[in-house]
């Protein structure tokens, strides 16, 4: 027989109620990435606005890095870590794909038990991992849920590619959602493009590496000469991702203002994912915010942190007084996949 | 009714400056983006979004690598315009 199930009483609505970051120690000027490629400070800057990145050690791994951030997310909204339901967290440079990090995260900031997994969303993961955490709230899974963007992106830098090599930086950024008698956190405006998938990926998959002979042993030949493998490096087709990224994008952004009957002029806070600075400038001409509008321009100091991105330029904005509790922000959030994801939310 | 050269070049000249900052009077046929008119690969595609809109055209991103002077983007267009 079909039984009569007992719905979960979730809250009305959702928020994020505190935010927090960690960037690596190491901060790595251009300078430094001339070592490697061919290129200019100028250059460097003009394409991309970036100045300087943070390069993680062998101890700020993807777990103590997200450890840090978490801690700070949690203490900013002011609640326990027994407290915490769930902890998402998207990443794509965790390099251990068994156990999920979450759950080591989760034991180590003192969660108790809570629903722990990690997703893989690109760029995309912040957006991706908030729309979860509050589906799990307001349909009662739980009652807060740590969202965690974490990225060891030098680890998948390919240092002699001149168009990436000073991209990438590593860094972590985590909120804490919960509970809210009024919405805070708009439709979220998501979606993937798959037959784009050429234009930002991973080099090679790891698994060539089981099937090529180490130097010296006795494994079975390869199709791949041994000095055409390299480290797997993220690669991307500079051109066509500006070109979804900045005009494809707007119109993504456009909606989930619209979704959210939120015009530009009610808007306080931009923060798109801090891939370039000229898409960020192109994204707000197309967009054609108006000038009262913040916007997160985190990339300069920060690099492109993929999934981290965003909880980091939101914890900055926050932290140097640019953005206030209370103030209303559009985050957006696109790349490989291509993935995207877009919403207006209530700032912690 | 289909843009003529002259007034592609126009165009692609008021987009250039809009874009670059370069005077209108510098865009000629004979003039490369990325070494005269200081259009990067990036602010090219701009350039590129600017022009399908202008001109009724789609340019796909495989083909803008082929459009390196102003005079290869007049001849795309010409030939490829609603």
């Amino acid at each position: 027989m079909t039984s009569k199930i007992k719905p979960a009483k979730g809250a009305p609505y959702a928020r994020i109620m505190g935010v927090g970051g960690y960037r690596p120690v190491n901060v790595v000027p251009n300078e430094e990435i001339l070592k490697y490629i061919d290129s200019s400070d100028e250059w460097i800057r003009s394409r991309s606005g970036i100045a300087t990145r943070h390069w993680a050690g062998p101890e700020e791994t993807v777990a103590a890095m997200s450890v840090e951030a978490a801690g700070k997310a949690i203490a900013d909204a002011g609640i326990t870590p027994e407290q915490i339901g769930g902890v998402i967290v998207s990443t794509v440079s965790h390099f251990k794909q068994t156990p999920a990090v979450a759950t080591e995260i989760a034991h180590r900031i003192g969660a108790g038990k809570p629903a722990a997994f990690d997703i893989s969303a690109g760029c995309a993961g912040f957006g991706y991992g908030l729309t979860l955490a509050k589906g799990m709230i307001t349909d009662g899974s739980a009652e807060y849920v740590l969202v965690i963007g974490v990225e060891r992106l030098s680890d998948l830098t390919d240092l002699e590619d001149r168009a990436t090599a000073f991209l990438f930086g590593d860094g972590a950024g985590a909120v804490v959602v919960g509970p809210a008698q009024e919405p805070a956190i708009g439709p979220t405006v998501w979606g993937s493009e798959g037959d784009k998938s050429e234009t930002i990926k991973q080099t090679l998959s790891w698994d060539v590496y089981r099937r090529t002979p180490v130097p010296g042993g006795n494994g079975p030949a390869d199709q791949l000469a041994l000095d055409e493998i390299r480290y797997p490096a993220i690669t991307q087709e500079g051109q066509a991702v500006f070109r979804w990224a900045v005009f494809e994008m707007a119109k993504v952004a456009q909606e989930a203002l619209d979704v959210a009957g939120v015009s530009p002029e009610d808007l306080d806070v931009f923060i798109p994912h801090q891939a370039n600075m000229r898409i960020i400038d192109s994204m707000v001409k197309t967009l054609k915010l108006p000038e009262s509008v913040t916007v997160a321009r985190d990339v300069e100091t920060t690099g492109n942190t993929s999934a981290a991105s965003i909880p980091l330029a939101m914890e900055r904005l926050l932290a140097t007084g640019q953005a206030k509790s209370g103030d209303t922000a559009l985050v957006i959030g696109f790349g490989a996949g291509l993935v995207y994801a877009a919403t207006v939310v209530t700032l912690p | 009714m289909a843009a003529t050269q002259e007034e592609i070049v126009a165009g692609l000249a008021e987009i250039v400056n809009e874009i670059a900052g370069i005077p209108v009077e510098d865009v000629q046929l004979d003039k490369s983006f990325t070494d005269d008119l200081d259009v990067d690969s990036l602010s090219m595609v701009e350039v590129v979004v600017a022009a399908e809109e202008r001109f009724d055209v789609k340019i796909p991103d495989d083909d803008v690598k082929n459009l390196k002077t102003v005079g290869d983007a007049t001849k795309y267009i010409l030939e490829h315009q609603g």
